[in-house]
C-alpha cells in the first residue's frame, strides 16, 4: 500500500529543488509537444532557452531584450508575491499595468512638446499612482463590502483593456496622423523617453526600478515588522488577528504595493520599449508575472531568477516563431505547463509517500 | 412591441442566447463549489470547450457531436485540476489560475488553423405552433435546443441538490468534509465527480459561444465570461434558480449594450462594452455586503483541502 503522509515540516530541499525540476519537466513535455506539431524538438528547445543568449547570430539583438522583457515581469511579480504570501490574491496586475501606462503616458502627452527634466519623474509618480488607484478598487471593495478581490481585480482587467482602446482611439490619439489609432511615439519625445541608460544593454529605468523593488521587498519581508505580519497572516490568520494585525490594513497595503509596482512596469514599458499607447499594448506581463511569483517561491531573489527565465521564453518564443513558424500560443502553453508541473511537484514538499504493509488501518 | 428602434421580442430572444453560455458555466461551477471545491479555471475550461467543440463540429459537420466533444474537452482539462487539487493536494486558487492560463494557450495552439471558418449551423428547434404565438413565439420559442437543455439542466441540478440522495451527500461533503468522511462518504471521489461535471458544463458553455452565439473561433474568445460565471455563483448564493435569474439579467445587460451600440448612441463603443464587467462588480459588491449577505450561504468547506490522516 502506498500512502500519502503529511510532513511535520515542509521539506526545505524540495522547496528549492522543485522549480528546477519543473523547468526540466516542462522542457521535456514541451519537446513532446513540438514533436507532435511536427517540429524538431531539440532545435525548438534550444531556440527557446539557449539561442537568445548564446547564439552568435541573434545574440547581439536578443541579449538586451532579456532585461527588457524580464524587468516588468520581476517588478510585477515582486509585488504580487507579497500579497500571495498573506493569502491576498491580486490577479488583476494586467489591468493595473495598463492603467499605470495610461497615467504615465497621459502626463507625457499633456506636457508635449515642452522640454524639462521633471517630466519623466512626474510620469514615474503618475504611473505608480495609476496602478495604485486601480488596485485600490478591489482593496476597498474587499475591506468595506467583503467583495472577493480575485474576481474584482480580474474583471477590472477587461475594463482596463476597454479604457486602453478608448484612449488609443480617442483622447490620446496622435493628432498629427489622423485616421490611425495610437498615441504619439514617446520615444521621439526626449523629455518623456525611458531611454537605455547604457547603450545596447537593455538597461532602462524599469530595470533599475525592478532591482530596487527586489531589494526593498527582500528587506521588508525579512527585516521589517510589516513583512512579519504578512507572513503571519498567511500562515496563521487567527494568530495574526490576536497579535493585532489588522486584516483590512494588510489588504490595502498588499494590493496597493502590487498595484503601484504593476503601474510602474506599465509606465516604463509605454515610455520605452512599447513606445506608444496602442490597442495591443498589453502583452500579458500581468498574468505571466503570477507564474513568475510562484516559480520564484514568492521570494524576491527567486523571483529574479524566475523572471529572467520567463523573459527568456518570451524572446525564445519570438525566435521560434520566426525560425520554425511555431505558433505564438505555444509559449503560453509552455508557461502554463511550467506552473502545472511546479504545483504538482510541490506535493512532495508537504507530503511524503510511505510504503505500508497490509491493509489500511 | 417596439421601444425606439429596439424590438422587445427580438431583444428577449437575444437575451436568452447571450445568457446561455454563462449559465452553463455557472451551473457547473455551482455544483463544484457545493462540493467544497473552488475551481478558478472556468475560463480555461470554457475556452477549451469552445475550441474543441468548434474543431469537432467543423470536421464532422455536426454541431451535436461538436457539443459532446466540447463537454469532453472541458472535462479533460478539469481532470487535470482534479488530479492536482485532490490527489496532489495543491492550492486550489493557484491550480485554477494555472488551468486558465494553460487553457487559453492550449486552445490558441489547437485552433490556429480554424480561425475564420464558419461552423455548421445549429438548427432552431421546431416547436410547431408554439413559435407562431405572437411576441412570445419569437421571444421564447424560436431557439436552438441548447437553450432549452440548459434550462432543463438548471432544473435537474436544483432537484439533484435538494432531493436526490447523492445530491445530499455532495452537499455534506461541501459543508463539512470531516463529518462527511466520518460518516463513511468518499470525499475525494465525490469532489472529483463534481469537478468533472463542472468541466463538462464549462466546455458546453464555451462551445455555445463558438458554435452558436458568435459563431466563429478566435483566440481568447471567451473574454472573461468564465470569470463572470464565477461571480454569478456568488451572486446566486449557490442556488440554481438564482443563478439562472442572474444569467438572464446579465444577458439582458449584454444585449442592451449591444443594441445601444447598434442604435448609434453617442457613447463610445469601448465604454458601452465595459458595462457587463462593471455591472458584475456592482452586483458582487451588493450581494457580499450588508443585509443582502449572500456569501453567508457559502459551503462550509469551500476552498479547504481535504486530507484523511488515516
Amino acid at each position: 500500500m502506498i500512502r500519502l503522509e503529511k510532513r511535520k515540516e515542509p521539506s526545505k530541499f524540495w522547496r528549492i529543488a522543485n522549480p528546477f525540476l519543473a523547468v526540466a519537466l516542462t522542457m521535456l513535455a514541451g519537446a513532446v509537444m513540438f514533436a507532435i506539431l511536427g517540429k524538431d524538438p531539440i532545435v525548438a528547445i534550444r531556440l527557446i532557452f539557449f539561442d537568445p543568449i548564446f547564439s552568435e547570430t541573434f545574440g547581439s539583438y536578443s541579449r538586451p531584450q532579456l532585461l527588457i522583457k524580464s524587468a516588468p515581469l520581476i517588478l510585477i511579480a515582486v509585488g504580487l508575491a507579497i500579497g500571495f504570501k498573506a493569502n491576498i490574491w491580486n490577479i488583476g496586475a494586467e489591468g493595473q499595468y495598463i492603467i499605470g501606462a495610461l497615467f504615465g503616458a497621459g502626463v507625457a502627452l499633456a506636457f508635449f512638446p515642452a522640454p524639462g527634466w521633471y517630466i519623466f519623474p512626474l510620469m514615474v509618480v503618475a504611473g505608480a499612482f495609476g496602478g495604485f488607484l486601480w488596485a485600490m478598487i478591489p482593496a476597498i471593495l474587499k475591506t468595506r463590502f467583503n467583495t472577493n478581490e480575485i474576481l474584482v481585480s480580474l474583471l477590472l482587467v477587461y475594463v482596463a483593456e476597454k479604457i486602453l482602446a478608448a484612449m488609443a482611439l480617442g483622447l490620446m490619439r496622435n493628432p498629427d496622423i489622423p485616421g490611425f489609432p495610437g498615441s504619439r511615439d514617446l520615444r521621439r519625445y526626449e523629455a518623456a523617453h525611458n531611454a537605455e541608460i547604457f547603450a545596447n544593454t537593455g538597461i532602462h529605468w524599469g530595470v533599475v526600478a525592478a532591482l530596487i523593488a527586489v531589494i526593498f521587498a527582500y528587506a521588508m519581508m525579512t527585516r521589517h515588522m510589516l513583512g512579519y505580519h504578512v507572513r503571519l497572516a498567511g500562515q496563521a490568520p487567527r494568530a495574526a488577528r490576536f497579535g493585532g494585525v489588522s486584516p483590512a490594513r494588510l489588504v490595502v497595503i498588499c494590493l496597493g504595493i502590487s498595484g503601484a509596482l504593476a503601474g510602474l512596469a506599465g509606465m516604463f514599458e509605454v515610455s520605452g520599449p512599447g513606445g506608444q499607447v496602442r490597442i495591443e499594448f498589453a502583452s500579458g506581463y500581468g498574468f505571466t508575472a503570477i507564474i513568475v511569483a510562484f516559480l520564484g517561491r514568492l521570494n524576491p531573489i527567486g523571483i529574479v531568477l524566475a523572471g529572467l527565465l520567463l523573459g527568456l521564453t518570451y524572446i525564445g518564443g519570438e525566435l521560434s516563431q520566426m525560425m520554425l513558424q511555431l505558433p505564438s500560443a505555444s509559449i503560453q502553453v509552455f508557461q502554463g505547463m511550467l506552473l502545472f508541473f511546479l504545483l504538482a511537484l510541490d506535493f512532495q514538499t508537504n507530503y511524503r509517500l510511505r510504503l505500508t504493509r497490509g491493509a489500511r488501518a | 412591441m417596439m421601444i425606439g428602434s429596439i424590438n422587445i421580442a427580438v431583444l428577449l430572444a437575444a437575451l436568452m442566447v447571450a445568457a446561455t453560455p454563462i449559465l452553463l458555466a455557472a451551473i457547473g461551477e455551482l455544483v463544484v463549489e457545493k462540493a467544497g471545491v473552488l475551481n478558478l479555471g472556468v475560463e480555461g475550461m470554457m475556452i477549451m470547450g469552445a475550441c474543441v467543440g468548434f474543431i469537432i463540429a467543423v470536421n464532422t459537420g455536426s454541431p451535436l457531436i461538436g457539443f459532446m466533444g466540447a463537454a469532453l474537452g472541458g472535462m479533460g482539462l478539469s481532470l487535470l485540476f482534479a488530479l492536482l487539487t485532490q490527489a496532489l493536494m495543491t492550492n486550489q486558487v493557484a491550480s485554477g489560475l494555472a488551468l486558465t492560463l494553460f487553457g487559453l494557450g492550449f486552445s490558441a495552439l489547437l485552433g490556429q488553423k480554424y480561425v475564420g471558418i464558419t461552423p455548421p449551423r445549429t438548427p432552431k428547434l421546431d416547436l410547431g405552433p408554439l413559435s407562431e404565438i405572437p411576441f412570445l413565439g419569437r421571444a421564447l420559442f424560436s431557439h436552438d435546443i441548447m437553450v432549452y437543455l440548459t434550462i432543463a439542466l438548471v432544473a435537474a441540478v436544483w432537484w439533484f441538490l435538494k432531493y436526490a440522495r447523492a445530491g445530499m451527500i455532495l452537499r455534506a461533503v461541501g459543508e463539512n468534509h470531516d463529518a462527511a468522511h466520518a460518516l463513511g462518504y468518499h470525499v475525494k471521489r465525490v469532489r472529483v465527480l463534481a469537478i468533472m461535471f463542472g468541466g463538462a458544463c464549462a466546455g458546453l458553455g464555451g462551445a455555445y459561444l463558438s458554435l452558436i452565439r458568435v459563431p466563429q473561433w478566435t483566440e481568447g474568445m471567451t473574454v472573461g465570461i468564465g470569470w463572470i460565471a464565477l461571480a454569478l455563483v456568488v451572486f446566486a448564493s449557490w442556488r440554481p434558480w438564482r443563478a439562472m435569474a442572474g444569467a438572464y439579467l446579465f444577458g439582458g445587460v449584454v444585449v442592451l449594450q449591444l443594441n445601444l451600440q447598434a442604435a448609434g448612441v453617442k457613447i463610445p463603443v469601448e465604454y458601452l462594452s465595459m458595462s457587463p464587467y462593471l455591472i458584475t462588480i456592482a452586483v458582487l459588491v451588493f450581494i457580499s455586503s450588508g443585509k443582502a449577505r449572500g456569501s453567508l450561504n457559502a459551503p462550509g468547506s469551500l476552498n479547504r483541502p481535504f486530507h484523511a490522516s488515516n
